[in-house]
């Protein structure tokens, strides 16, 4: 399917707040409060037949330790543009701290993939997609045990990696990386 | 893109109405005086890893099922956020520790992408070649472990004998047999060695031989059949909602492989054929693994032409602010010097981005979703498991079946624990 064909189909998906279009990726942007509305219209009308992952992200902390303008790539900076060496560039501010990121597959005649994000902020929820995607069930446990996201309506939301009695939502920014402290011999 | 219309393997849908991933006992059709509980694991031999099923039995029959992960969860993602991009290229291989080819290549493509860096195609090529090998050893071993759980002892030997080719080749090309760290961002870390394509042809010519032994021992093996056929039905319907991939839904009839409906790499440029087959059954998914293992041979033979075609040519990128210069230069290039050090020490930045990148590993969609913040660690990590998607598919596979039929279900689709809780 060409590009534009597939811009005008993600024009009909009701909630839809923002399209990016990346590295050859189209991401939709809904509103959390539309997310089933709109994952039903792409299931049933695009055919977008799979869920491929549910990814939860954290964005505590981005862009504060400021990145230098040294970009690895053959563009990299230009020595006769002043200002642009040693300058830091600030990856663009996100609006809320979590995003949850659902990877569609279109498995068919017209192979697709779209990505339908939601914005969070600490303590807000969304609605579960099990009903519309039975996949759902352990990747929305998953993002709720690492991020502490909330889904509305999941029929099992308990911990799925960490223990039962765990505290705390590991992937989180404000979360330790752990270990164990460091024994030496010798030593009481 | 043909389907295989449900209704041929069974009406409607299996998957339990209440919580998709948990079979609850029915009231209806048994008496609840008669369950018992029993806890699988998570120290099994027979759960490929250490996975924890509690099972409601009536009898030998399974009234209800529960699928319990977690055991192995050593927090990849959360490590990798904390490594600078070079130096977590070891981390995505251990995540699926049999098709570990798979978790490089993926999460090394989504860096490359990031970057919008060329591959030079003799990398690509090769990384294909390695790909198919690692195929073939995954479905080795799932053919060794699956046929030993039900009884076929012999199997496991003759298997892995096979598989202690397949990694030699990886040693020759990598210097380790598993967890190669050979791709890196750019390209392979080194050049294929002298005689690896001749290496390679060697073992192309045994196995689709040993395939065949493997074939005559099971495929009309009375046993074999009676354990495997009509076991673990699942629909493609059923499949597709529950997020099935790779072989599992290839053995439901669904026409799907990333290789050939979304290629990567250069798969669009190799002849292969996706086996497919429709009845949904524990036996029609042991037939695409060993049919894969044939087509990965065609692929591979095809990719060491183009390899020996390609001698001479370089094996990673010319771009120096993301791959290591090679060592001569650093006596003579006093840039060579610094990007050495700057890599080495601090590692490259990937621009700021979020990408998905998806590939057909052994076991079926794997894809790492990576967002970056221009630094020099990644943000974000996450790698969609192919085994954390099959064990959703527990309660609905194992419906209708025996305790010893839970065994053959469970080995059918094809988990890793280490991809299942990373």
């Amino acid at each position: 399917m060409s590009n534009a064909r597939l811009r005008l189909a993600f024009e009909a998906v009701p909630g839809v707040v923002e399209t990016r279009e990346a590295y050859a990726e189209t991401t939709l942007v809904v509103d959390p409060a539309r997310l089933v509305e709109a994952c039903t219209h792409l299931r049933d009308e695009e055919g977008f037949n799979l869920l491929s992952d549910i990814a939860a992200t954290d964005y505590l902390g981005w862009g504060e330790p400021g990145v230098a303008g040294y970009i690895g790539t053959a563009a990299g900076r230009d020595l006769h543009e002043p200002g642009s060496q040693g300058l830091a560039q600030v990856p663009t501010p996100k609006p809320k701290r979590f995003s949850v990121s659902y990877h569609l597959l279109r498995v068919g005649d017209d192979p697709a993939r779209v990505r339908v994000q939601v914005w969070l902020d600490e303590g807000e929820a969304v609605a579960t997609l099990v009903p519309v995607w039975p996949a759902a069930d352990w990747f929305e446990r998953e993002a709720w045990d690492m991020f502490g996201v909330r889904f509305e309506g999941h029929p099992n939301l308990v911990r799925i990696l960490m223990p039962d009695d765990w505290e705390g939502h590991p992937l989180r920014k404000d979360y330790p990386l752990g270990g164990e402290p460091v024994r030496f011999s010798g030593e009481d | 893109m043909t389907v295989v219309p449900s209704t041929r393997i069974y009406e409607g849908t299996r998957i339990p109405p209440r919580v998709p991933t948990i079979l609850d006992v029915d009231p209806h059709k048994h008496d609840l005086g008669d369950i018992l509980r029993v806890n699988f694991g998570p120290n099994h031999p027979s759960t490929h890893g250490v996975l924890r099923l509690i099972v409601d039995l009536d009898g030998e029959a399974i009234a209800g099922i529960e699928a319990v992960i977690g055991y192995l969860h050593t927090g990849f993602e959360k490590t990798m956020e904390e490594k600078s991009w070079w130096k977590s290229v070891t981390y995505p291989a251990r995540i699926d520790y049999l098709g570990f080819h798979a978790n490089e290549l993926e999460y090394v493509l989504a860096i490359e992408k990031l970057l919008g860096i060329d591959v030079p195609r003799r990398a690509t090529w090769a990384r294909m070649a390695l790909a198919e090998l690692n195929r073939i050893h995954s479905h080795l071993v799932w053919l060794g472990t699956a046929a030993l759980e039900l009884g076929a002892i012999s199997m496991f030997w003759y298997a892995f004998d096979d598989r202690d080719a397949v990694l030699d080749l990886f040693e020759l090309a990598g210097g380790t047999r598993f967890h190669t760290r050979y791709v890196q961002a750019g390209g392979l870390a080194e050049d294929l060695p002298p005689g690896f394509t001749d290496e390679v042809r060697k073992f192309c010519a045994a196995m689709p031989k040993s395939v065949d032994e493997y074939e005559a021992i099971l495929d009309k093996q009375k046993i074999w059949l009676e354990r495997t056929k009509g076991i673990g039905l699942l629909s493609a319907e059923d499949a597709l909602a529950l997020g099935q991939s790779g072989p599992v839904l290839r053995a439901s009839g669904v026409d799907w492989d990333l290789r050939k409906n979304m290629p990567y790499l250069a798969y669009d440029e190799v002849d292969f054929d996706v086996p497919v087959y429709a009845n949904g059954d524990v036996y029609d998914r042991y037939k695409v693994h060993m049919d894969e293992m044939r087509e990965s041979v065609r692929i591979v033979l095809q990719c060491c032409d183009q390899l020996d075609e390609m001698d001479g040519e370089p094996w990673i990128a010319d771009d120096r602010k993301v791959v290591l210069p090679p060592r001569h230069e650093l006596h003579t290039s006093m840039e060579s010097l610094i990007y050495h050090f700057k890599i080495v020490t601090e590692g490259y930045r990937v621009p700021e981005g979020e990408v998905y990148v998806v590939i057909e590993s052994p076991r079926g969609e794997a894809g790492c979703y990576l967002v970056s913040d221009g630094g020099a660690r990644p943000w974000r990590v996450k790698f969609r498991a192919p085994s954390f998607a099959a064990l959703q598919a527990t309660a609905t596979v194992v419906q209708g079946a025996l305790i010893a039929d839970m065994v053959a279900v469970a080995a059918s689709l094809d988990f890793i624990m280490g991809d299942t809780d990373r």
